[in-house]
């Protein structure tokens, strides 16, 4: 049996083949967790009627809470998805030789960092209606929340890898040179592994940061969670439906802390 | 047979000329020791042989194929494919090891020979274990290059480079990050290599270990070789007041 490099692709594979009933198990307790609430918060909220005493009032705020709830978890799924690769796309431009290329990404980097998220937000939905006149569609919010968000979360996460690409000894792309690697097997096998294992954590911070902003989608009256979860509160002058509201963030962040807990675990088999 | 042949390099970075008009021949089965105060441009001489810095004048051949020439007082590189294939000649030992820190032992040795010269991987793993055995770190080849010592390390990375089947090995002050102990460890395996007609260009503070190992002694001071020959003789009897000056010195 010969021993396998441990990459990062080899060590997710490890997790997922090893740890299939664990990781099976979060995710069915992420998903459960919305569903029996939208099961329970409509049967009970129903039968319950309105606020016969508290414990069913807040069963029927969360069951109002709920498709929100999709719609946030949906545009926190798509936007890692996408802004993930975009990010390390707008990494290498921004360490591109060509000095045009470096500007644009640049440029690129300093404005989506630089402006309130919630503008680039109102600026990707209402742009095609004013430099196309194309009719806005309702269905284009979600769209737009997805576009936005990647396209802003993209330039956080091109400095991070940056930062992480960076961190690589100038002396291993030189025994990288001397060994015979190719500048693209130099990339995936030397300096990729080291970058995903010294950004781990400011990854994590991000992915934190992305389950609360997807409250920002609010500014395009895309119902996820916090917008519904602010009609609730003010149909019901009640401030307590903001706050079921952040206790499920709270809640999902806890899941999200503990799943890269363990990755970075697994990642930490050697030291620099 | 010459392995190697570097005529009339010069190399400035900016202002400051750091190799002024080198000439250098290693014959095969060859150990040369480069020695010389720091700042000599004994390092700079070595990462032009190995490519690593692009040199501005001379030129550059090994086993008779040209790296690079010097056309119009002007060093030109051979293209791409035939700098691949060249680069199979060579290998380098950094001071500082740089080993693959996410990479096993077995691996680190293991991984170009394997991706990089398409070579059979079961022949290269037990080429391998073997070069480790060498180096008397056999029982190693699971652990991360963290967890050794340096002189392990260095050992690692040594071996990383034979496993590329190099003709012309080259050492970038091997020992100048180790203790006194760790530093025999490696002089002993440079030791062992000599003793197998390995060619190796040696930069080095080891004064004793380049005059008791090596074929010829280089010493270089300001960009220029100032003296060179038998090591007993440069190191003994040296003619030049410098080489004079700095063997008093690190010799105390």
């Amino acid at each position: 049996m010969l021993p396998q490099g441990r990459n990062p692709v080899a060590i997710f594979k490890v997790i997922i083949m090893k740890k299939k009933p664990f990781i099976a198990a979060i995710v069915f307790i992420a998903l459960l967790i919305p569903a029996t609430i939208t099961v329970s918060g409509v049967t009970l909220g129903s039968v319950a009627g309105s606020d016969d005493n508290i414990f069913s009032w807040i069963i029927w705020v969360i069951s109002q809470l709920s498709s929100g709830m999709w719609a946030s978890l949906a545009l926190f799924a798509l936007t890692l998805i996408f802004s993930m690769p975009l990010g390390l796309f707008v990494c290498f431009a921004r360490r591109s030789r060509f000095k045009v290329v470096e500007l644009v990404a640049k440029f690129y980097i300093s404005v989506m960092r630089g402006t309130p998220l919630m503008l680039q937000l109102l600026v990707v939905y209402y742009a095609p209606y004013y430099l196309f006149k194309i009719p806005l569609a309702s269905s284009y919010r979600f769209y737009a929340a997805i576009i936005g968000f990647s396209l802003n979360y993209a330039a956080y996460f091109a400095e991070i890898y940056r930062s992480g690409i960076e961190a690589v000894p100038k002396g291993h792309y030189e025994a990288a040179k001397v060994l015979g690697y190719s500048n693209s097997q130099t990339f995936m096998k030397i300096v990729f592994p080291q970058m995903v294992r010294h950004t781990l954590p400011p990854v994590t911070n991000e992915i934190i940061t992305l389950v609360k902003d997807t409250s920002l989608a609010f500014a395009i009256a895309f119902l996820e969670m916090f917008t519904i979860a602010k009609q609730v509160s003010a149909s019901e002058s009640n401030i307590m439906p903001l706050f079921v509201a952040g206790a499920f963030y709270y809640l999902f962040n806890l899941i999200v802390s503990f799943v890269m807990g363990k990755i970075e675990k697994k990642m930490n088999y050697y030291t620099t | 047979m010459k392995l190697l042949e570097i005529n009339n390099i010069n190399k400035s970075f900016g202002d400051l000329e750091v190799l002024k008009d080198i000439s250098l021949c290693v014959e095969e089965g060859e150990v040369v020791s480069i020695i010389g105060p720091s700042g000599s441009g004994k390092s700079t001489l070595l990462r032009c042989a190995t490519l690593l810095e692009k040199m501005d004048k001379g030129s550059l051949i090994y086993c008779g194929e040209s790296a690079a020439s010097e056309v119009n007082g002007k060093s030109v590189y051979a293209p791409k494919d035939k700098i691949k294939e060249i680069q199979n000649y060579f290998g380098l030992v950094f001071q500082n090891f740089n080993l693959f820190p996410h990479y096993t032992v077995l691996k680190n040795v293991t991984d170009a020979p394997i991706s990089v010269q398409k070579r059979n991987k079961e022949e290269v793993y037990a080429e391998a274990r073997e070069l480790l055995n060498r180096m008397a770190i056999g029982d190693k080849e699971n652990y991360y290059p963290s967890q050794l010592s340096g002189g392990q390390q260095q050992r690692v990375a040594i071996a990383r480079a034979l496993a590329m089947n190099p003709k012309i090995l080259f050492f970038d002050e091997p020992t100048s990050a180790l203790d006194p102990e760790l530093t025999q460890e490696i002089l002993k395996v440079l030791r062992l290599l000599a003793s197998e007609k390995m060619t190796m260009v040696i930069v080095t503070h080891e004064i004793d270990f380049a005059r008791n190992v090596s074929d010829r002694v280089i010493f270089m001071d300001d960009g220029y070789i100032v003296e060179q020959g038998d090591p007993k003789e440069v190191i003994d009897n040296p003619k030049n007041d410098r080489v004079k000056a700095f063997l008093q010195k690190v010799q105390g």
